[in-house]
């Protein structure tokens, strides 16, 4: 079968593949728009949190011969307490100045996190064996689906959809937009804004975290996973604009797809496509497809 | 600085004095420290400077500034290789390149402000890596190599380490004082007023965009000219130039020198140098841990940068 004179199980797998990252561009670029509503900052550490994420999640499993399901669990947690810990510490101290200094904060200590790494486990990938339950595949007729890959998207849907649902329909997620709109008003009223501060902080830390131990057993493992992923996702961000949680996940989603069809349509332009396109939203809608003025 | 006496401050704070001093230090430092390594500094004090011009001056963070020393120092490489011109028409096209570049660049990236800035300079650095990467012509993962370094004007031979070092220096204070006359321009001074309250530099009647969009071409085309010039001094353009590593670190240059004043870049940026190649046989992988270290402090600790630090308390003494 062929679409377009392309074999259909290629483009099929290339369209999975694009799923694919493009669930990742959404739970990631989600993260950072919901950490920049309510703290202003770009939180340039995102993508060393999710190397974070896959690492320990890799560690637990080679040292301590933790499952993957107690990781996918237990490895945002860990990673959220550190986000927690960074904002308590440090990120507090730069609200009242240029927002840029958050940026150069965050960057810095990405470069710490992903050097620790690169000077402990070398920068060659590790590999992380897909759990018991989801090896194997399934055959679609038109293609062959691995199971483990229909997995991600699954659950990336999953938390990206109850995030979503957390923040539009939940009363914690209605102090957070007042606290994204006016923070004063909001703990003038009573709510408690610095706590909620830190709690959405590491909420998106965790996000990253998730996809990290996601993208453990189909990425290899290394401390550069996640400074590649992170500039295309903030190329996503751009295209997108932060102003809308939905905007995110459709943006994120949409990006991976396009991607997964360049590879099919023009390999040699895949790794530029995102930026492209980011170039053409700028000059056409610069605010970003779903961003406020 | 406590032991100073008020008249040797009063003399250091006279820019005439300082700046002669400094020209002159530059002039006989290849006599007591290893060239090269000068040479290597004084490239990066320029791309330093030159990133400045644009975060200290006009108040916009670009995170994509390594595409213009990468992207240039790949051109003079091409040109001095592939085509066989002399040395300075391989600077002068670079810088042009980056020029270029950098107004393309800037003609994308102020249709957003603040963070969105940064990201999309970032983004399209990133774009300019992987092309980089891809076309046949750059050498790909290795690089440009073998790239002469030719005789200045058809007539001096550069591959002579004195001639290439007073070459590089020149070069270097051409470009600083270029920097230096347009900080103290109107345009400068308009610049400044962008970055302090930009609703009212619009309500008095500027366009905006248009000295923002300058500055940036300004800034990327010395920018160029510092990365046409180290690769003729280490022969070869190398993928790392381009990567945005080098864009983090001209940031971190900038910061630790001082943001917005004349000298912190340079200062700045001659420490990550010697750090640098003191620590990276020791070392090793934790070069980036440090780096990131003093990122963090810089941000926690000391804004000011060195030479602001410096001039606080210059002026906290004259004020006694």
């Amino acid at each position: 079968m062929e679409i377009f004179g392309i074999p259909s199980a290629l483009l099929g797998s290339q369209l999975l593949i694009g799923l694919i990252n493009g669930s990742f561009y959404a739970i990631l670029s989600l993260g950072l728009a919901i950490i920049f509503g309510l703290l202003n900052i770009i939180n340039f550490a995102h993508g060393a949190q999710y190397m974070m994420g896959a690492f320990i999640a890799w560690l637990a499993l080679t040292k301590f011969g933790i499952n993957y399901w107690v990781a996918l669990i237990a490895t945002p947690i860990i990673v959220g307490a550190f986000g927690v810990f960074l904002e308590r510490t440090m990120l507090r101290k730069l609200y009242k100045l240029d927002h840029l200094y958050g940026l150069l904060l965050t960057f810095g200590i990405a470069l710490i996190i992903e050097g620790i790494f690169r000077d402990q486990f070398g920068i060659s990938g590790q590999s992380y064996d897909v759990p018991e339950l989801l090896a194997g595949g399934v055959s679609l007729g038109f293609m062959f689906l691995p199971i483990y890959r229909g997995w991600i998207i699954v659950a990336a849907l999953t938390v990206c959809f109850g995030t979503w649902f957390m923040i539009e329909k939940t009363k914690l997620g209605a102090y957070l937009r007042a606290g994204t709109e006016n923070p004063q008003m909001v703990q003038a009223l009573g709510i408690n804004v610095p706590l909620l501060i830190t709690f959405t902080y590491g909420y998106g830390v965790a996000l990253a975290a998730f996809a990290g131990v996601l993208a453990a057993p189909v990425f290899q493992v290394n401390p550069l996973m996640g400074s590649h992923l992170i500039i295309v996702v903030f190329a996503v961000v751009v295209i997108g604009g932060m102003g809308s949680i939905m905007g995110s996940i459709v943006t994120g989603l949409g990006l991976g797809l396009i991607e997964g069809l360049t590879k099919v349509f023009y390999p040699e332009a895949s790794s530029v496509i995102v930026f492209v396109i980011m170039v053409i939203v700028l000059l056409v809608r610069p605010a970003g497809l779903f961003g406020r003025t | 600085m406590r032991p100073t006496t008020l008249a040797s401050q009063s003399a250091l704070l006279n820019p005439a004095v300082l700046y002669t001093t400094l020209l002159v230090l530059g002039l006989v430092a290849p006599f007591t420290l290893y060239p090269t390594f000068l040479m290597k500094v004084l490239c990066f004090a320029l791309f330093a400077s030159a990133f400045n011009l644009l975060l200290g001056f006009a108040g916009l963070l670009s995170f994509g500034h390594a595409a213009f020393l990468g992207s240039a120092g790949y051109v003079c490489g091409l040109m001095m290789r592939d085509v066989g011109v002399t040395p300075e028409l391989g600077i002068l096209a670079g810088t042009v390149v980056a020029g270029l570049m950098g107004w393309l660049f800037g003609t994308l990236a102020i249709r957003r402000t603040g963070i969105y800035f940064a990201m999309i300079t970032l983004a399209l650095a990133q774009m300019v890596y992987f092309l980089v990467l891809q076309i046949k012509a750059t050498g790909g993962e290795d690089g440009l190599q073998g790239v002469p370094r030719g005789h200045l004007f058809g007539l001096i031979d550069l591959s002579n380490n004195m001639a290439m070092y007073y070459t590089v220096y020149a070069v270097f204070c051409l470009g600083f004082f270029i920097i230096y006359r347009t900080i103290h321009s109107p345009f400068g001074q308009i610049l400044k007023a962008i970055r302090e309250n930009e609703p009212r530099a619009i309500s008095l009647g500027y366009d905006v965009d248009k000295f923002k969009l300058l500055a940036f071409a300004i800034s990327a085309a010395l920018s160029g000219t510092a990365g046409a010039t180290k690769t003729l001094v280490f022969q070869l353009a190398s993928l790392s130039d381009v990567h945005w590593h080098m864009s983090g670190e001209v940031v971190l240059m900038t910061l630790l020198g001082g943001l917005g004043t004349i000298l912190g870049p340079a200062v700045g940026g001659a420490t990550i140098v010697t750090i640098e190649n003191q620590l990276a046989e020791s070392v090793g992988s934790w070069v980036t841990v440090i780096m990131g270290a003093i990122f963090v402090a810089c941000v926690l600790l000391f804004r000011r940068g060195i030479v602001g630090e410096i001039q606080a308390l210059l002026k906290r003494a004259g004020m006694q």
